[in-house]
């Protein structure tokens, strides 16, 4: 099953406020990293989002879980860059045949790991902790989010862990009917095609089964909606945002103040 | 208390050159209970989306009027609740109580006021558990009643059903039907569409039955309705009560061995199955909801690999490759030999048109393109299916759907065909043509084995009944 379920103990501190405040906090704490090309202010928001973890209620072995694919694609820009990069200034450090490796391909590269991983934790923060009906719950009440829009994405996301096990029905549908690529490389890639255009042939069918649904109970029919389950933004969803502008201000400071900060315009 | 006039009603669907439904009169007073009959395609499906107010002006073209006290449906829609077959594609939320409110939510009821109304409503439908219960927990008849209790909680005055238990097993619709006589209020207006009518009688104090070219056929209570028009209705494909369809044994015993299972599992879908599957015999596999089958029916069809035990093909079957197990044979050689038949007919489809989904097997398997176009006339003809040889199977009927997928898994001519719930939702000539069809594949040698819910496809074919437990 494709798992899009939060995976935090509810009752953490952090991971009760408002789905819109920590969408905010996450989004400001972002934002003011893009600003640095330097590995210094990403290091220490790396530090700081690892340092709040058990204030959302999540585990670190739980989070290694969840993150993995962003580890490895951090892995794979470092390689990548150490192998590859243009800007070949600085001390040499290894040199193996048409490899070499600099202290500036190194320090470019590990900056760029970097804030791939301080950038996108907050993300998976907010999804690890934040139920999607609260999510569209908030994004509409205090986000002010049209309903159309919040409780459509609501809804199709809910059929997604259906489309695995699709997935496996039209693979095997095809099989019983003589379809299979063997051992061929570009069979295979035409099944694999032909079987991904299947499903989202379902999927838009059973989107648009779900759609007169939702119109049948009377959704975005014009009369104004009321809601069910009340959001409240409260003063500690304020400090919260307002707490993840200042962490994310201080990286950039001790960056500043160790000259090693390094804007990305200019 | 919602009453329903309709004067000429037709509607034709945008891009269509014939007319869904055309010049209904009808009036159905507020508190009545109707049960909409009519043969596949008679546009009782078309009438009641129009009805629930879900046709946009723009999508078609309309004839006539339909009001429902006094307006346009479209602009009545809060007075109106729907219920629909596919239970998968009606929940909109992830939590069961939140799913409820959602109507309520729509339709502006103040926040203090919605959850005691759902509470109320789950309670009416007899739903068992609390409203935090995830969506994706319950079984298909469970979200049946959710969609129900959703449907109810907005206290329509007129409450339409559109088969609402047709992909259910029978305990889950009786549940069903008990939960719509327990929780509608006197003064409800019903219109219920179901295939199955002797089960959906006691529901209802009328029977309109719409003709297939237009118009209303029969209208009256049900005994008079079925006493005057019953053949003609059990012909056009409407399931009559009291009408037994004639079955059909074997008319030879049972010939060799093709397949058999020793201790076949896959934990934790399916427990440990001992069988064996004969040429010449049609074997039915029966039980409740969650017991396996459908993983059964893949084990056998070579399609999954099995987590415990084995299946075996014998030498009749399979000849050399009778060594290895079906599920690491080939696909073409699979499909020479076993046909599977899914429960839903669209995940078959892998071509775009009626023509080349039949000829697809035969080519895959090697055929010369004039066998292949034998082959593939002979399966048109005999499954009515000609007139439609160049359209897009995506665009069938589920009749028409259901016969092409079981004639896609003939045209390579396995020995063994193996359906899961080949007549779920069927009308009856379908039905009829189905059983006839499997009845004589059975008579020229080949094993069929069905995994059913439906006791009379059972009492018609089934030489031998296999059936499972929960595990």
């Amino acid at each position: 099953m494709i798992s899009v379920a939060p995976v935090a103990r509810p009752g953490a501190p952090l991971a009760r406020r408002n789905p819109v405040a920590k969408l905010a906090a996450a989004l400001v704490f972002s934002f003011v990293l893009i600003a640095t090309l330097d590995p210094v202010a990403p290091a220490i928001a790396i530090a700081i989002e690892l340092a709040v973890l058990p204030l959302f209620g999540i585990r670190y072995r739980i989070l290694a879980r969840r993150a993995w694919p962003l580890l490895a694609s951090a892995g794979g820009i470092l390689v990548t860059l150490v192998l590859f990069a243009a800007d070949r200034s600085g001390r040499v450090l290894v040199e193996a045949g048409p490899v070499v490796v600099t202290e500036g391909v190194l320090v470019t590269a590990l900056g760029l790991v970097l804030r791939t991983l301080a950038v996108a934790l907050p993300g998976i923060l907010v999804f690890a902790t934040t139920d999607a009906t609260d999510l569209a719950d908030a994004l509409i009440q205090n986000a002010k989010a049209p309903a159309r829009f919040a409780i459509g994405a609501l809804a199709a996301f809910r059929l997604v862990p259906l489309l695995e096990q699709e997935w496996r029905m039209i693979s095997m549908a095809r099989r019983a009917r003589g379809v299979d690529a063997g051992r061929n490389p570009v069979a295979k890639l035409r099944l694999f095609v032909s079987t991904a255009f299947a499903l989202l042939v379902g999927a838009i069918r059973r989107g648009t089964r779900l759609a007169v649904a939702m119109d049948a109970r009377g959704f975005d029919a014009g009369l104004p909606r009321t809601v069910a389950r009340r959001q409240r933004f409260t003063t500690a969803d304020g400090l919260l945002v307002a707490g993840a502008a200042a962490l994310a201000g201080a990286a950039l400071a001790v960056s500043v103040a160790l000259g090693t900060f390094r804007p990305l315009i200019g | 208390m919602s009453a329903v006039v309709l004067r000429g009603f037709g509607w034709r669907h945008a891009g269509r050159k014939g007319w869904a439904v055309r010049g209904v009169d009808l009036r159905v007073e507020a508190g009545e209970r109707v049960l909409l009959l009519g043969a596949s395609g008679a546009g009782k499906s078309t009438l009641l989306a129009a009805l629930a107010g879900l046709l946009p002006e723009d999508s078609g073209e309309q004839e006539g009027t339909v009001e429902i006290d006094g307006l346009d449906p479209r602009k009545a829609r809060e007075r109106v609740g729907v219920v629909f077959q596919d239970p998968e594609t009606q929940l909109v939320m992830a939590r069961c109580g939140d799913d409820v409110a959602f109507g309520l939510e729509n339709r502006g009821v103040p926040a203090e006021e919605i959850w005691p109304r759902v509470d109320e409503a789950l309670r009416r439908v007899g739903f068992p558990y609390h409203r935090d219960r995830p969506t994706a927990a319950l079984s298909g008849g469970e979200q049946q009643r959710l969609a129900l209790a959703g449907a109810l909680a907005p206290r329509p005055g007129l409450l339409l059903l559109d088969e609402p238990t047709a992909n259910l097993d029978p305990a889950g619709a009786a549940l069903i039907r008990r939960a719509v006589a327990d929780a509608l209020d006197v003064d409800t207006t019903l219109i219920l569409v179901e295939h199955r009518v002797a089960e959906a009688l006691p529901l209802v104090d009328r029977v309109v039955v719409l003709e297939a070219g237009g118009g209303v056929r029969a209208d009256g209570p049900p005994d008079s309705v079925f006493a005057a028009h019953g053949d003609a209705l059990a012909a056009a494909g409407v399931w009559v009560p009291g009408r037994t369809v004639p079955p059909r044994p074997a008319t030879a015993p049972p010939g060799d061995w093709l397949l058999t299972a020793d201790r076949l599992g896959l934990p934790p879908r399916l427990a440990a199955v001992d069988l064996e599957v004969r040429a010449g015999e049609a074997l039915a596999v029966l039980g409740p909801n969650g017991a396996g089958k459908s993983t059964l029916a893949l084990l056998l069809g070579g399609l999954l690999r099995p987590g415990a035990g084995t299946a075996t093909a014998t030498a009749a079957l399979a000849g050399r490759d009778a060594r290895t197990p079906p599920h690491r044979w080939r696909a073409p050689l699979l499909a020479r030999r076993i046909g599977s038949v899914f429960q839903d007919p669209e995940h078959q489809f892998v071509t775009g048109s009626v023509y080349d989904e039949l000829a697809l097997g035969p080519r895959r398997t090697g055929q010369p393109e004039a066998a292949v176009r034998a082959t593939v006339d002979g399966l048109l003809d005999r499954l009515r299916l000609t007139r439609l040889a160049g359209a897009n199977p995506y665009t069938l009927s589920g009749g028409e759907a259901r016969r092409l997928s079981v004639a896609t898994a003939l045209a390579t001519a396995p020995r063994l065909l193996i359906c899961d719930e080949p007549t779920f939702g069927q009308d009856r000539r379908t039905w009829g043509e189905l059983v006839d069809l499997f009845a004589e594949l059975r008579d020229a040698g080949h094993g069929v084995v069905a995994v059913t819910h439906d006791p009379d496809f059972v009492a018609a074919l089934a030489d031998r009944t296999l059936t499972l437990e929960r595990p």
